[in-house]
């Protein structure tokens, strides 16, 4: 067991590298001069040297690599070229809303799309699967933002049941807080939540197709126990493993659901540098967010013992 | 002498005969295909299709609602949005098929061989693992901030996002069809890599990277929808769904349209492209067809 969490460590330590490196090299291998594009058009030629050397492009790579990745290992991030603040800190100001929002809809997609998921399977081949089905499929049609604009339609302008945008901490109280996060949950969660219905009917089928099955329903018990302890259980490793990769699309869409509904969260920041061209920051925000994505999903990889003993590492 | 006249037969061509039971067998893939055939010929025929310049301006007219004269209205500059809507079809297709070729290509090409030489396999992978846990709007996000705004950047960068999962498919498959006994016979013949590769590898993955392809075509329109909507994407001058959309984020309150009528089109889009695509997956592996 130990030796299996050192190897995926180890494993999950080249792969951030390789985040690293690659994000690093970007300003080198992208065609052009970077520090000329951060700087835009109207920008002279000081001003194009002084991002130059801002950003190091005015040494040797190694020597860059090497300064960058000393300073990286000590949880600098490096300043932006635009508010010449530490990336740190301009992340750190704006996690708050983005972990309020990813959490809340990590929980609601994982509570509805799972039992979803279940009855499809349960049902399969009915009218309740094909509907299923269907949703899942017109859900991964619609981008977040279109269908975060038609909520915002729907429930805030035509209703007006809640707030159009913004974001109020949890230390406003618990209803104005969740009042501003259950439509941008809604619509960053949907595609999240096709997802995991998807995998999670799929590894039902195969479940329910065991023989073990056949025994628990031959012996007279409930249906609802052998499907939620008996089926869904050994579907665990599947569904647990597709709601740690669909965390991708979780972040990707906090970008855009941040910037549709007005929240200062760390996807606002990220589309603000976009605008500004601030590299440092966007370079920050993908090492974080890939850093939380490769560590959930070796946690993921971790927890399948939980789900099947029969599992060894 | 007479000669005995057949009849013509009762039932259609051969090709309505193939048509009906293709739609019998896999109905909304081929409702799939056809939207996607109106969608390119609305791309192609945009000139002719009762719209106007979609970069004319004219501030008189700006924020009209939706009206016999502008059917999906006007923008914030007078512009018809009906033409805008149009001409966006092109850059949706052209980025959607245009990303679906080249990571296919790419994908292909780096999977084959690292899928059969072992040492290179180790290394390629790694990179693959590190390019695959950035999240794909994040690594486009990253290469267009560094570039010049323009359909081929965005293009290229979608295509980078998804070349890392087409080479996991194709490795996937590599690593399983080497172990087939037609490659043992091959290889006990003395086949060189290439013809190995070429013949008797490459022809196997055509079937899934098909479906593969639908697939990656529906992400990257989405992808530059998303990267055009948050001002990392196709530059402002060209009319794309997304342009148009990340034009009306602050009007949305009082021209709901403007983004009503571009995500309709796109999402109808992707929808048709994602019907087609679990239509051929279906077609092509019964076996699965049940359980996805």
């Amino acid at each position: 067991m130990i030796v299996y969490v050192l190897r995926r460590l180890g494993a999950t330590l080249i792969v951030m590298a390789v985040v690293a490196l690659f994000v690093f090299s970007l300003l080198f291998l992208t065609p052009g001069d970077p520090a000329a594009v951060i700087a835009g058009d109207v920008a002279t030629a000081d001003d194009i040297q002084r991002i130059r050397a801002k950003l190091g492009l005015d040494e040797p790579f190694l020597v860059q690599f090497g300064g960058w990745v000393g300073r990286l290992l000590h949880g600098d991030l490096g300043t932006s070229i635009f508010t010449n603040l530490p990336v740190t800190t301009l992340i750190g100001q704006r996690v708050q809303p983005t972990v309020s929002l990813t959490l809340l809809t990590l929980v609601i997609a994982v509570l509805i799309a799972v039992p979803v998921g279940v009855v499809a399977a349960a049902k399969a081949g009915t009218w309740t699967d094909r509907l299923v089905m269907g949703c899942s499929v017109l859900a991964f049609s619609v981008p977040v933002f279109v269908l975060a604009y038609l909520l915002i339609g729907l429930f805030s302008i035509r209703l007006e049941w809640l707030p159009v945008q913004g974001y109020r901490p949890f230390s406003d109280g618990l209803w104005p807080w969740l009042s501003h996060l259950i439509l941008p949950s809604i619509a960053l969660g949907t595609v999240y939540m096709a997802f995991i219905a998807r995998i999670t009917r799929a590894a039902m089928l195969d479940v329910l197709s065991q023989d073990y099955i056949r025994t628990a329903n031959a012996k007279g018990l409930a249906p609802r126990a052998v499907l939620t302890r008996h089926a869904l259980k050994n579907a665990g490793v599947p569904i647990i493993t597709v709601i740690g990769i669909g965390i991708a699309l979780l972040i990707s869409g906090a970008i855009v659901t941040e910037t549709v509904f007005a929240i200062a969260g760390i996807g606002r920041l990220t589309v603000d540098a976009i605008l500004r061209r601030d590299y440092p920051i966007i370079q920050g925000v993908i090492l974080l967010f890939s850093g939380v994505y490769v560590l959930i999903n070796l946690l993921v990889d971790l927890s399948y013992r939980l789900f099947d003993p029969r599992i060894r590492y | 002498m007479t000669t005995a006249v057949l009849p013509a037969p009762k039932s259609a061509s051969p090709t309505w005969q193939w048509f009906r039971d293709a739609f019998r067998r896999h109905p909304t893939a081929i409702v799939g295909a056809m939207v996607l055939a109106v969608m390119m010929l609305t791309a192609l025929l945009a000139p002719w299709l009762g719209t106007v310049d979609p970069q004319t301006l004219a501030p008189i007219q700006r924020l009209k609602p939706p009206s016999g004269e502008h059917w999906f209205g006007t923008d914030m500059l007078g512009r018809d949005v009906y033409s805008r809507v149009i001409y966006g079809s092109r850059i949706s297709l052209t980025v959607g098929i245009a990303v679906a070729a080249f990571s296919i290509a790419v994908g292909l090409a780096i999977g084959l061989v690292t899928g059969y030489i072992r040492w290179l396999d180790a290394i390629v992978m790694r990179v693959m693992d590190g390019l695959m846990s950035i999240p794909s709007v994040l690594l486009a996000i990253a290469l267009m901030a560094l570039t010049k705004a323009s359909v081929g950047n965005v293009i290229l960068a979608i295509t980078l996002a998804e070349v890392p999962r087409v080479v996991r498919l194709v490795r996937g498959l590599v690593l399983s069809l080497r172990e087939q006994p037609y490659v043992d016979a091959a290889v006990a013949a003395g086949t060189n890599l290439a013809l190995i590769l070429l013949r008797h590898i490459l022809p196997n993955t055509v079937a899934p990277l098909l479906v593969q392809g639908t697939y990656i075509c529906a992400s990257a329109m989405i992808l530059e929808a998303i990267l055009s909507f948050i001002g990392a994407g196709t530059p402002p001058n060209i009319p794309s769904w997304g342009n148009i959309m990340a034009e009306a984020r602050s009007l949305f309150q009082i021209a709901g349209y403007l983004i009503l009528f571009p995500g309709l089109f796109l999402s109808l889009t992707v929808l048709a492209v994602n019907l087609l695509g679990d239509g051929m997956r279906d077609a092509l592996d019964p076996r699965l067809a049940r359980r996805m």
